[in-house]
């Protein structure tokens, strides 16, 4: 029974540990339908449902001119505190990526 | 009850695979297309991912780099060793 995992020790050893890393941090989340969002995470779970505090949105969308020219236009968009459900969750990481 | 549990040959299951690879340099495969390059840090059951020094490749044009990534197992098509 000593192999049982009771959760509390050895750290870092699965990719959720990542995630706790980075409570009360600033986080860069990856979601689907081309957003982004940067903001302090306050909590998570293992679904992966976050809570987002001064979280930046932003939406990549395509525009399409008349003339068939698609540019891609970016919409920002500021919460004070936002609930992300886990499915539509890509990729959490710790710093802004460059 | 020799069978009565999964292959524990080394390497001989999918998961064995992946617990085999970590720490080396992979590629990591999403559905959307996108591709992640970096180092396996862990995986878990849902094939969650952990990966450092990763680099994002979209249309296989290098886009950005992270640090660290947690990357959601749902959104996974393929891990491959590099």
């Amino acid at each position: 029974m000593a192999d049982i995992d009771d959760g509390t020790s050895a750290p870092a050893s699965e990719p959720l540990d990542l995630v706790r890393l980075c409570l009360d941090e600033v986080v860069f989340v990856k979601l689907r339908g081309d957003r982004e969002l940067k903001g302090r995470l306050h909590a998570y779970d293992s679904h992966c449902n976050l809570v987002l505090g001064d979280v930046e949105e932003t939406v990549y969308v395509v525009d399409e001119d008349d003339e068939d020219e698609e540019a891609v236009k970016t919409i920002s968009k500021k919460s004070e505190m936002l609930f992300v459900r886990g499915d539509s969750v890509v990729l959490i990481s710790p710093q802004s990526p460059s | 009850m020799e069978n009565g549990s999964a292959a524990q040959g080394e390497g001989r299951d999918p998961s064995g695979f992946l617990s085999e690879i970590i720490g080396q340099g992979v590629t990591v495969k999403l559905n959307s297309g996108v591709v992640y390059k970096g180092e396996l840090q862990s995986v878990d059951g849902y094939m969650n991912i952990a990966l450092e020094k990763t680099e994002e490749h979209v249309n296989g044009v290098k886009k950005r780099s992270y640090g660290d990534a947690f990357v959601r197992g749902n959104n996974v098509m393929y891990i491959s060793a590099d």
